[in-house]
């Protein structure tokens, strides 16, 4: 772990991660985007023909579909991306043991606190660096059960039947621009299969890094849960400081079968220079559950919506999002739930904190079909300003076809007030120690959801950000 | 013991910041240590404007006079530094502050008197809580509830009066803590001030109330009649009494000549 000093050296809007090593990739693609590149991307993972051909359509795709004109601005995306290289190759194998793992990644590894979290909890830990798992060990536990926790090349190579049936499924190429270029050039991530009825206490955890000057990154994670089974999956990433601004689009599909429960906790903490454009979604079966419990920190500009779609009877989702939008960073976050079956409920809950030039936006969709009976929803979203020039805003999108619907939407923004403050204060704290407390009392109801390593990394996150805030 | 005042306010002045509006037109008091006063007044009479400058409110400024507590200038110090010298404010209002328990709250205002790098043992502080707690005779349960979220007027009182008994004050200022109570209410208040200044005669208290009642319950050593931004009279509890039966018309009557 970085010491407190050093983390306390660093002025106020240094990115606590920024540092970056000296890294040389194996092989990386050119700069910018065409079929070439792709050919080669998918020549590299050694892929299928089929593969290939689902590479290349969606690169036509995603060729003819316009950048999109809402959201937060994306003007200076297309130079960005002609800049951007969109595949680097670390090293040839998989690594598994630790010892393996070449000394100037173990380095980075180490300065983010990744061997401390091995030796405690993970013997599962996948850890991305750059495009390709180097470091990927899972629990002997996990794999006498039948559960599969693989680099996405990995599932497709291993398990190329289970992979085909699934992999574009719950997102197509054609959803949206951006999983159509992911679908293109994806590279990266995990594959999870949970057999049906097995039941895992510890969290499956990827912790991942984006190392690569101009180095888009294109994770891609396909998660099965089999019917009744129970599991958690836990990804944090954390990326440094680039002169350049760097882009980040990932797609993750999750499919929750009957009766199952899944829970996918994401806290992202990206550098202020980059594009985060994710698009992650969930099917949910008849009776099963989902909760997506995201954390968007950092980043130039963020969109992401997770969603889930409640196909079965029964079925549930929840989304539990914060988002920090410190100066000069727009977080355009929120959820979206689609009712498709009877008796479906689900729940929205969405905190944002906006910070001196920060903006932070709601977008949420709530859609019931027409036959989704007695389908229940609520939506919450609350903003929390810190001064004078934040800004938030709030587009909540409902659209109800069914009358046994019941659908429920509350917003509040507050302010950071010169009475709470005064409270504060006047119990002795000083105006950066009261102002973190109420920061951390805003995201309580979602800290609290965080498992403990996440919760203290999340407030230390916060109170950094704090620091220099007022006065 | 040095019987010396621990509060001493001289010609001040004082209105609200940024505006031209006198409210406090020349205030005199001391209180020594163990001394309890009470000021009494009407709406609009500049009670609470003295009790808030004293505890460092933003919202009011100082023109003129001064405001030595413990002999230190007060009005040069933040409020998070008077808060430190020894001086508490009981709110009229407490504010809210959602998902931060009162226990987590507690804690971090003690941990601010620490030096730095000088961390709360946790245990001595659950200790000191429940001993607290105790002696208010709170159910500990209490301590887990977020700061006055929720809170009815008697909740939010007992709270001010759980945090004054953990901070320990040197001077305790009740700002019209006693309006709007019922009679539960205002003897919760009544009881935790005296039992703390049982435990502790040092502790001084600024009572700053509309009405006698309060102080049938906590005896005053002096009442002070403040009218207009002045104070018009103090004198023995006799004075609250008299105040009881004529009112405070006497008094503006006799500012206004």
């Amino acid at each position: 772990m970085p010491s407190n000093e050093v983390i306390q050296g660093l002025g106020l809007d240094d990115y606590k991660f920024g540092f970056v090593t000296d890294s040389e990739p194996v092989f990386k693609t050119r700069p910018g985007l065409d079929a070439e590149v792709v050919r080669q991307i998918s020549a590299r993972k050694d892929e299928p023909d089929w593969m290939l051909k689902r590479r290349l359509k969606a690169l036509r795709i995603y060729d003819a579909k316009p950048m999109p004109k809402w959201g937060g601005d994306l003007s200076e995306l297309e130079e960005t991306l002609s800049r951007t290289y969109f595949y680097s190759k670390p090293q040839e194998q998989m690594e598994r043991s630790w010892d393996d793992v070449p000394e100037n990644i173990k380095q980075t590894f180490e300065r983010l606190g990744i061997p401390e979290a091995e030796r405690k909890i993970l013997a599962g830990v996948g850890a991305q660096y750059d495009s390709e798992m180097v470091y990927h060990s899972l629990k002997e536990e996990w794999e006498s059960k039948g559960v599969i926790f693989d680099s996405i090349e990995d599932g497709l190579k291993n398990h190329p039947e289970m992979f085909r049936k699934h992999f574009g499924t719950v997102i197509p190429a054609a959803d949206n621009k951006f999983a159509a270029l992911n679908s293109a050039v994806w590279s990266g991530g995990s594959f999870v299969y949970i057999p049906p009825g097995v039941h895992l206490e510890t969290p499956l955890q990827a912790y991942f890094r984006v190392n690569q000057e101009r180095l888009g990154q294109f994770e891609r994670t396909l998660i099965i849960a089999g019917e009744g089974s129970r599991a958690h999956y836990i990804e944090g990433c954390t990326a440094p400081v680039y002169s350049t601004d760097s882009f980040h689009s990932g797609v993750i599909e999750i499919i929750v079968n009957r009766d199952a429960r899944f829970r996918y906790t994401t806290i992202q903490n990206w550098s202020n220079n980059m594009y985060n454009l994710v698009t992650q979604r969930a099917l949910v079966q008849q009776g099963a559950h989902m909760e997506w419990l995201d954390g968007n920190l950092g980043s130039k500009l963020t969109m992401k919506y997770p969603s889930c779609y409640l196909m079965g009877e029964g079925a549930h989702g929840e989304i539990l999002s914060i988002a920090y939008a410190g100066d000069g960073q727009h977080q355009d976050t929120g959820g979206k739930v689609i009712h498709v079956a009877p008796r479906t409920t689900s729940s929205i809950v969405s905190k944002s904190i906006s910070k001196g030039t920060g903006r932070s936006s709601y977008r949420g969709l709530c859609k019931v079909y027409d036959g989704a009976t007695h389908a229940r929803s609520n939506v919450e979203c609350d903003a929390l300003l810190i001064n004078e020039t934040s800004r938030t805003d709030t587009f909540p999108y409902i659209e109800i076809d069914e009358k046994t619907a019941t659908v429920g939407h509350e917003a509040t923004v507050s302010k950071v007030g010169d009475e709470q403050l005064f409270y504060l204060m006047s119990r002795g704290m000083d105006e950066t120690e009261a102002m973190a407390l109420i920061v951390r009392g805003f995201i309580e109801p979602i800290a609290k959801e965080l498992p403990l390593e996440y919760a203290v990394e999340l407030n230390r996150l916060i109170e950094l950000e704090m620091e220099g805030s007022v006065g | 013991m040095d019987d010396s005042p621990i509060l001493v306010v001289t010609g001040l002045e004082a209105g609200v910041a940024d505006e031209d509006l006198d409210i406090l037109k020349g205030v005199d008091l001391a209180i020594g240590p163990g001394e309890i006063h009470a000021i009494m007044g009407p709406n609009g009479s500049g009670k609470s404007t003295l009790a808030k400058l004293i505890a460092g409110h933003p919202g009011y400024e100082a023109t003129g006079g001064s405001v030595e507590f413990d002999g230190e200038d007060l009005l040069d110090m933040e409020p998070d530094e008077r808060a430190q010298a020894g001086v508490f404010m009981a709110f009229q209002y407490p504010v809210e502050i959602p998902g931060v328990s009162i226990a987590n709250f507690l804690r971090t205002a003690l941990q601010s008197r620490l030096e730095d790098g000088e961390e709360l043992d946790l245990f001595d502080f659950q200790e000191l809580l429940m001993e607290r707690m105790e002696l208010l005779d709170m159910d500990v349960a209490f301590a887990q509830r977020p700061v006055n979220d929720g809170f009815s007027g008697g909740e939010k009182k007992r709270n001010e009066i759980l945090q004054m008994a953990v901070l320990k004050p040197a001077l305790a200022l009740m700002d019209e803590t006693d309006s709007g109570l019922d009679i539960d209410a205002l003897q919760i208040v009544a009881r935790g001030v005296n039992t703390l200044r049982e435990e502790d005669p040092a502790m001084s208290v600024l009572l700053i109330t509309h009405y006698q009642r309060i102080l049938n319950h906590i005896t005053p050593d002096v009442v002070h009649v403040m009218v207009g931004g002045k104070i018009v009279e103090s004198g023995g509890p006799e004075v609250a009494l008299e105040l009881e039966a004529s009112g405070y018309e006497e008094y503006r009557k006799a500012h206004a000549a």
